[in-house]
């Protein structure tokens, strides 16, 4: 599971840092969505992989931490999937806002270049 | 106690000053200089009150804790030498601005003036009395910052700016050198306490560090005190209106270097470096400071550059370092404020009466204003240190030291013939100021006719030379017991008392004195006529100017390097620049991971299962194609994107992360929208644009790829580096221990977030509210490409006709599960507590009730019957979230503590959970408005767009017709 999983991440971050090089916005905006999967994926991998131990507590009693999954890194990735989604949005609309007054989508605003 | 307390009383008072002044009325002249009097008034009665405990020698302090963990605190302290300095620069204070209410014109800008002037006066006394090194600092760069905003207060002149900037750049620097020189100190004696650090003498001189903190030390306290070769800025700073050139060029601004220099002589001097470098500079700055002052034609010129002489005087005395040096050097800093200020006071008076400094126009002024005339002649003796003057006693003392204080140099050889070398240009330069201004025929052509100004204008420079004739006369019972407080609070308790006499007897001293006197003046006899004559400046030197090369060494730095640069190494396009991110980032990692990166011995291993990895088989699949597609087929990469996030969606489920899993699913589906909506105003790109094809783009490609494989390779191994090593215990096990009893809550990633790292949370909501309104006030303005504008080809002719109802059917379902998913979207948050859901989810499942209306209707027809106002949504979600943290205030529990049972009221311990409750209903409410606010706002540039265009036609139509 661990070799699939980080071979998906890699395959998510090296899509992602292609797209985020190539010269239209569309296309940067393609590749921050796949690098913020993989990051996040990276962030909770962190805590290591668990099947069917979610972090939910019985109430009261004794806890023994060792049989849940850690949640810490899901804490950070859950603020962190809303806050990509707020980042996405921000760029698109920066994306159509700058086709509007330049007339191209290339990421420098103007045509030509690479 | 009390005294506390009035040491911070005092150093608040002129900060308190310039607040009141700043609020005044632009041209309440009179309320700001009684405010501005009085506050500088009641400085010097609260040193009264300090007198007789520093007569005694004792160090009051004043202390508030500001950061103790970096030893900064706001200390303050006052010995005899800092009562002396600090009395000095109040009483110079009132003067000036006894002599500026009268000085300034009516239309200047009152407020301005007198709130600089005394929040100049705050800087200098906190740095006058910090106890602390590291406030020293700050206090040094708050004076440089203030003596920019006087020195540029005629900010209409080009002269103004040009010598502000010059000021600021000079001392400025200066001061960031003597920063690093105070943290150096702090280090090596191991705390920033002054006292501790002036105690420290032999430590800090056997450090190997000395040399560097003595000479960054010494670049702060000359660029200050304008030594060679920083002294250029003085003479630019005369811009300045001429109240605020007799308080800097007086008392305060550069005399801080020299206190610095004395304050600090035990614990950095008395070693050979100390002494060629402080008395060098020193005799250097004394002497080309003369030499140029005799030279100079503008009044305020001379006067620039013969403090610039003293001040060399003084650091050459700081460093002699003897006892009787320092005392000589404490006294000349005192008489050489008194009888500066009066002079420039005098130099204004005559400039606001003729309307010129040029010495070349002015002559037998003594006819037209005789008291003026002998107050100034009274002050410029003093300069020149004529006997029964104060200027002449401190003198006297310089060349006793030089003649007397001997370490064997030839520096120390050579000082008595320097010193009276310089102080035959000084008495030739103020017989030069004498002669032409008050003797000679009348004035001819000047461009006002002078008469003697107001009484007022003249009391304060009566006071001074009034000061200037009594310490001449009486220097033992007037300034002596002062002067040896100073003295020994600077050398220490066993320093020996000094006597201050007019009369030595006929000794070396006072034949040099009268060597000095007689050479001067037949120097200026013989020279008159060629001086005059002659150009801005002496004979050869006026052309190598220190401004000069000041202002080429600017222009390089601050123009031509930084184009030279960007031309050669910046770029303007993106693309590199992000190449160059990534290839840093790569670097980096690579370095910290070089033979680092070890595998577990052991690894960590999950049965693999043949459904997750042919799950992430489409997955690599989708994010491969996305990122293929993504050019020129962006519906196909947008769906190959939502594969590739429904497959992270999945692993998040796999792996024991519910919550994740809702959420990232929810916010596919936003995220899906909200590209696809934006996908609208994209150019078309069907052909394929032809440099696509060669092959520099193939060889681009190339390289990018070779990047983005690195990459990919190297996060995939870390995190399975990572993944596959026996987790260590953290910080979760305390959470999972403690989220049922001290959060209230089982679920606990819901609980992290809303209870125990709350405030985390409510920084994330508030850049969602951020992100939300920049969104909002962007789109406002979006004008859209002129292709873009039309209506899609979807939309037109026949097409549009057969498609009026292709959404009739899901278009009236989903408005039948609106209510449901509402349901669903409060059950979601209900549960988030305890089970998988919580603020973030629930609120995009609410954004996704509203969206799914827009997107099965006509947007007209939602908008007529449904009202989100998703500024109000996002308003009221951060007042409740932020409401809750400070509920917790009145329990007297820190900011968002939701610790409900710790609080002894039986009726909040029955509710544990509330406020965790209360809180995420604000990240509920925030999520939904910005969600459904950055929605809405993009899918209503279609409508506006449709306006626009209803606009446009009858124009365009109406315009062929004419």
């Amino acid at each position: 599971m661990e070799i699939v999983l980080s071979a998906a991440i890699g395959i998510l971050a090296a899509s992602g840092t292609w797209l985020l090089l190539r010269p239209r916005t569309f296309q940067v905006i393609v590749g921050l969505c796949l690098l913020s999967y993989a990051v996040n994926l990276f962030i909770f991998s962190m805590g290591r992989l668990y099947v069917g131990a979610p972090p939910i507590m019985p109430k009261g009693g004794f806890v023994d931490p060792t049989i849940y999954a850690d949640p810490v890194p899901q804490a950070l990735v859950l603020t962190a999937i809303v806050i990509s989604f707020a980042t996405t949005a921000l760029f698109l609309v920066v994306m159509i806002a700058s086709r509007g007054f330049t007339g191209t989508d290339h990421v420098d605003g103007r045509e030509g270049g690479q | 106690m009390i005294e506390q307390n009035l040491i911070l009383v005092l150093v608040m008072l002129p900060f308190l000053g310039a607040v009141i002044t700043a609020t005044l009325p632009v041209n309440a002249h009179n309320a700001a200089a009684w405010i501005s009097g009085l506050v500088l008034a009641a400085g010097l009665a609260l040193m009264a009150v300090f007198h007789a405990p520093v007569a005694e020698g004792r160090i009051l302090r004043g202390v508030v804790q500001w950061v103790p963990a970096l030893q900064l605190n706001l200390s303050f302290r006052m010995d005899g030498f800092s009562w002396l300095f600090v009395t000095l620069v109040l009483a110079i204070g009132v003067l000036v601005v006894i002599y500026a209410r009268y000085y300034l014109l009516k239309t200047d800008p009152v407020p301005r003036f007198y709130s600089f002037l005394m929040a100049f006066t705050g800087a200098m006394l906190g740095m006058l009395l910090s106890g602390n090194i590291l406030l020293l600092v700050v206090f040094w760069e708050l004076t440089s910052v203030v003596s920019f905003l006087l020195i540029g207060y005629w900010y209409q002149g080009q002269a103004a700016r040009d010598g502000a900037r010059m000021a600021l750049i000079v001392t400025a620097i200066g001061g960031l050198c003597l920063m690093v020189a105070m943290l150096i100190l702090g280090q090596i004696v191991g705390s920033n306490d002054l006292d501790r650090v002036l105690g420290s003498g032999d430590l800090i001189r056997a450090h190997p560090l000395y040399p560097l903190v003595l000479a960054l030390f010494l670049i702060g306290a000359f660029t200050k005190s304008a030594q060679f070769p920083f002294h250029f800025w003085l003479p630019g700073a005369m811009a300045a209106p001429t109240p605020v050139s007799a308080f800097l060029h007086s008392a305060t601004m550069v005399k801080a270097g020299v206190f610095l220099l004395i304050r600090f002589s035990p614990a950095l001097g008395g070693t050979e470096a100390w002494f060629y470098a402080v008395t060098g500079t020193g005799m250097a700055t004394l002497i080309l400071g003369a030499v140029i002052a005799l030279f100079r034609h503008d009044l305020k010129g001379l006067l620039a550059y013969s403090t610039i002489s003293h001040l060399g005087l003084i650091t050459a005395l700081a460093g002699i370092g003897s006892k009787g040096a320092i005392l000589a050097a404490i006294f000349h800093i005192v008489n050489h404020a008194v009888f500066k200020a009066s002079l420039f006071m005098a130099a204004g008076i005559i400039d606001h009466e003729t309307g010129t400094r040029d010495m070349r126009r002015l002559s037998g002024l003594m006819r037209l204003i005789p008291l003026t005339g002998t107050l100034a002649i009274v002050a410029a003796a003093a300069m020149a240190g004529v006997p029964m003057l104060n200027g002449f006693i401190s003198k006297e003392m310089f060349f006793a030291e030089a003649v007397d204080w001997h370490n064997g140099t030839w520096l120390d050889n050579s000082l008595p013939y320097l010193a009276t070398f310089a102080s035959i240009f000084a008495v030739a330069y103020s017989l030069r100021f004498i002669a032409t201004v008050f003797f000679g025929p009348p004035p001819v052509d000047l461009p006002k006719e002078p008469h003697e100004p107001t009484p007022w204008l003249r009391r304060p420079v009566e006071a001074l030379v009034l000061i200037c004739l009594v310490v001449g006369m009486m220097p033992g019972t007037t300034l002596g017991p002062v002067l040896n407080q100073a003295a020994r609070a600077v050398l220490g308790p066993d320093t020996p008392h000094f006597d201050i006499a007019v009369w030595h007897g006929f000794n070396l001293p006072l034949q040099m004195s009268l060597v000095a006197l007689l050479m001067g003046a037949l120097l200026y006899l013989v020279f008159a006529r060629q001086i005059a004559a002659g150009p801005e400046g002496p004979p050869l030197l006026h052309r190598i100017r220190a401004q000069r090369i000041y202002e080429r060494l600017l222009l390089a730095l601050s123009w031509r390097l930084p184009r030279l640069l960007h031309q050669r190494i910046g770029t303007e396009k993106l693309q590199p620049q992000l190449r160059i991110l990534v290839l840093l980032a790569l670097t980096f990692a690579a370095a910290v991971l070089w033979r680092q990166l070890a595998y577990a011995t052991e690894p960590l291993a999950n049965p693999l299962s043949p459904a997750f990895a042919l799950m992430w088989l489409v997955g690599a699949a989708c994010a491969l194609g996305a990122a293929w597609q993504a050019k020129y087929h962006r519906f196909a990469a947008l769906v190959l994107l939502g594969g590739a996030g429904l497959m992270t969606c999945l692993t998040f489920a796999w792996f024991s992360a519910p919550d994740l899993a809702v959420t990232q699913l929810l916010v596919e589906i936003v995220t899906t929208v909200l590209l696809l909506l934006g996908l609208r105003w994209l150019p078309k790109r069907r052909e394929e644009i032809a440099e696509d094809q060669m092959l520099s783009a193939r060889l681009r490609r190339l390289r990018d790829f070779v990047i983005a494989a690195a990459a990919g390779l190297g996060i995939a191994l870390v995190s399975y580096a990572v993944m596959t090593r026996p987790l260590i215990p953290n910080i979760g096990d305390w959470f999972l221990r403690n989220a049922y009893k001290e959060g209230g809550g089982t679920n606990v990633v819901n609980v992290i977030l809303v209870d125990f790292r709350a405030f985390d949370t409510f920084g994330e909501i508030t850049v969602l509210a951020v992100v939300g309104l920049t969104v909002y006030a962007l789109l406002r303005r979006f004008r859209p490409a002129t292709e873009s504008t039309n209506q899609p080809e979807q939309q037109r002719g026949e097409a549009a006709a057969a498609l009026q109802d292709y959404l009739t059917v899901p278009g009236v379902i989903l408005r039948w599960m609106f209510p449901a998913m509402i349901v669903v979207s409060a059950y979601f948050f209900m549960r988030g507590h305890d089970l998988p859901g919580g603020g973030f989810s629930a609120g995009v499942t609410l954004a996704i009730a509203f969206l799914v209306q827009y997107l099965g209707s006509n947007v007209r027809w939602v908008e007529a019957r449904l009202t989100v106002l998703p500024i109000r949504w996002m308003g009221f979600g951060l007042l409740i979230a932020g409401a809750t943290g400070l509920g917790a205030g009145l329990f007297g529990y820190p900011f968002l503590t939701a610790h409900a049972r710790y609080v002894d009221l039986p009726l909040i311990g029955q509710v544990p959970a509330a406020t965790a409750m209360l809180f995420d209903l604000g990240v509920y409410a925030l999520v939904v408005g910005a969600t459904v606010l950055m929605l809405i706002a993009i899918a209503h540039q279609s409508l506006r767009s449709a306006r626009l265009r209803d606009q446009d036609t009858p124009e365009a139509e109406s315009k062929e017709a004419a």
